[in-house]
């Protein structure tokens, strides 16, 4: 889903891209500047509102005890969803989410599930019946491109500070969720021979195919999607994948620790 | 996690070796209301993949105007699997049907046929691990037998890791207690279409299954090739033959 860019602001970047510079002066490699905001809404048990650059993402994590899933009977649940809500882009439109906040919701969850950020084993009330069922909800409030490694950064960023509220469910004290690993997507998108990180809603645009990376902090690949209709030469797959552990390095370092 | 052996002196449960894909069989034009299609088997997946079209735009406001839009359903049958399934898609297919599709699209020649859309339908009718990529195999082979301009076929299979060992296409008990399950989808001259990955791998592991996956993507292109060239020739035979009456 990419928005409608004129052809001579495409030009424009293409020509900006053959001498090595993109349209806001960044290197290829470059993030824009991140800010994150943790713990603003107070009815949550965790929650981030997450810049990168122009886009705002806010992720609101909702602890509650439920139902563990029949094969995992004593352990903590997590779901996640992303909403596209309408407010955040002009081509977003009311209703279910469509394929597009479905797939970021997924690969948001699959960072923060195959890491195993989440002690799951820890969040277990009454083995069979009752554990923590931890709600990830994604809203994406301004699409200026990249939301999702925005989405992931604001998930891992909202869990870190995430209180498990068991004296409201007369379950004891509340206890810091447990979180062991910080793991961090970043997501490159390619044109011909160059591939580009953190794409601006423009990038977005231009661009075909686009590589998620997610990392863990020691270094392990936890997760990976290709996205959009293009292709990717394997070289360009592990240029991606080299950066990416490196740039990961740097924002878990800057912003989690 | 889990103490069952899944490698034992080299030789998977099933007497793989770790570069080995299970037995595949694929038929063309097995369904004749269909423009084109394609049943296929890898090991215990069977799948049948269907494409119709170029046809018109329904409903018309989807249409493109210098380009045919390519639309994918992955759709799993609810006595595919061992615990049944609810009818209709879910989040996972979702995500699978946008994957398959954009695995497919950067081949297909859509400028031919503006305003026009070529639906690809797949039914899963039985999975053990590696439904996507056989859906993606038979969706490129359907789209060769319903004569879609394409630049190559593709083809796609995963790569895992069990045991600690990166091992080529698992399946169901490999991809459930297995540490890394990696898709891809890849056309003859090595361009990625699909690429997707779980679990845990490392930098050097990744790249290990990369080539695997590679290796694994070949053999499987080497059959599309054979079953749609059999298929054909059959025809070329015949027309010789009105050619000489």
């Amino acid at each position: 889903m990419s928005s409608v860019i004129s052809e001579i602001r495409k030009d424009y970047l293409y020509n900006l891209l053959l001498r090595g510079e993109r349209a806001d002066g960044r290197s290829f490699t470059q993030y824009r500047p991140i800010e994150i905001e943790r713990n603003i809404i107070k009815k949550a048990e965790g929650s981030a509102l997450v810049k990168l650059g122009k886009t705002q993402v806010m992720v609101g994590v909702k602890i509650q005890p439920g139902e563990p899933f029949p094969d995992a009977p004593n352990r903590g649940v997590i779901v996640t969803n992303a909403e596209l809500v309408p407010l955040a882009s002009p081509i977003f439109e009311p209703g279910p989410p469509n394929e597009y906040g479905i797939e970021l919701a997924r690969v948001v969850d699959r960072g923060v599930r195959e890491s195993g950020a989440v002690d799951l084993d820890a969040l277990c009330i009454v083995p069979g019946e009752k554990v923590w069922i931890i709600f990830i909800d994604i809203h994406i409030l301004d699409d200026c491109g990249n939301i999702m490694d925005a989405s992931s950064l604001g998930a891992i960023a909202a869990l870190l500070g995430a209180t498990v509220p068991a004296s409201r469910f007369g379950l004891g004290d509340d206890f810091p969720l447990p979180v062991r690993d910080i793991p961090i997507a970043t997501t490159a998108v390619e044109f011909g021979d160059v591939v580009l990180f953190d794409p601006d809603i423009d990038e977005e645009a231009i661009a075909d195919a686009k590589l998620t990376v997610i990392t863990k902090a020691d270094g392990i690949i936890c997760g990976m999607q290709k996205s959009g209709p293009g292709m990717l030469s394997e070289e360009q797959v592990y240029r991606i994948v080299d950066i990416a552990c490196e740039n990961a390095k740097e924002i878990r370092e800057k912003f989690l620790e | 996690m889990d103490e069952r052996v899944f490698i034992k002196d080299g030789i998977r449960l099933d007497g793989r070796r770790f570069d080995e894909l299970r037995p595949i069989k694929m038929e063309v034009g097995v369904l004749s209301r269909a423009d084109g299609s394609c049943y296929m088997e890898m090991g215990d997946n069977k799948v049948i993949a269907a494409v119709y079209g170029p046809r018109e735009v329904h409903p018309r406001h989807l249409q493109e105007v210098n380009r045919a839009i390519i639309r994918y359903r992955y759709n799993m049958a609810s006595f595919s699997v061992e615990e049944r399934r609810r009818p209709g898609p879910d989040r996972r297919s979702y995500e699978l049907s946008k994957v398959s599709r954009e695995a497919l699209e950067p081949v297909i020649l859509t400028s031919y046929f503006p305003k026009s859309v070529i639906d690809i339908f797949v039914e899963v009718l039985q999975a053990d691990a590696g439904t996507r990529t056989a859906g993606i195999n038979a969706a490129s082979v359907a789209l060769a037998d319903a004569g879609i301009p394409m630049r190559s076929l593709v083809s796609s299979c995963a790569a895992g890791k069990v045991d600690g060992q990166i091992v080529l296409d698992p399946m169901k008990d490999e991809d459930n207690f297995g540490q890394a399950d990696m898709p891809i989808a890849i056309t003859p001259t090595g361009e990625i279409t699909l690429l997707q990955m779980d679990g845990m791998m490392t930098r050097d592991e990744f790249r290990q299954a990369i080539e695997l996956a590679k290796k694994g993507c070949q053999e499987i292109y080497r059959i599309q090739r054979k079953v749609l060239i059999d298929r054909y020739s059959q025809f070329e035979d015949l027309q010789d033959e009105g050619s000489r009456r």
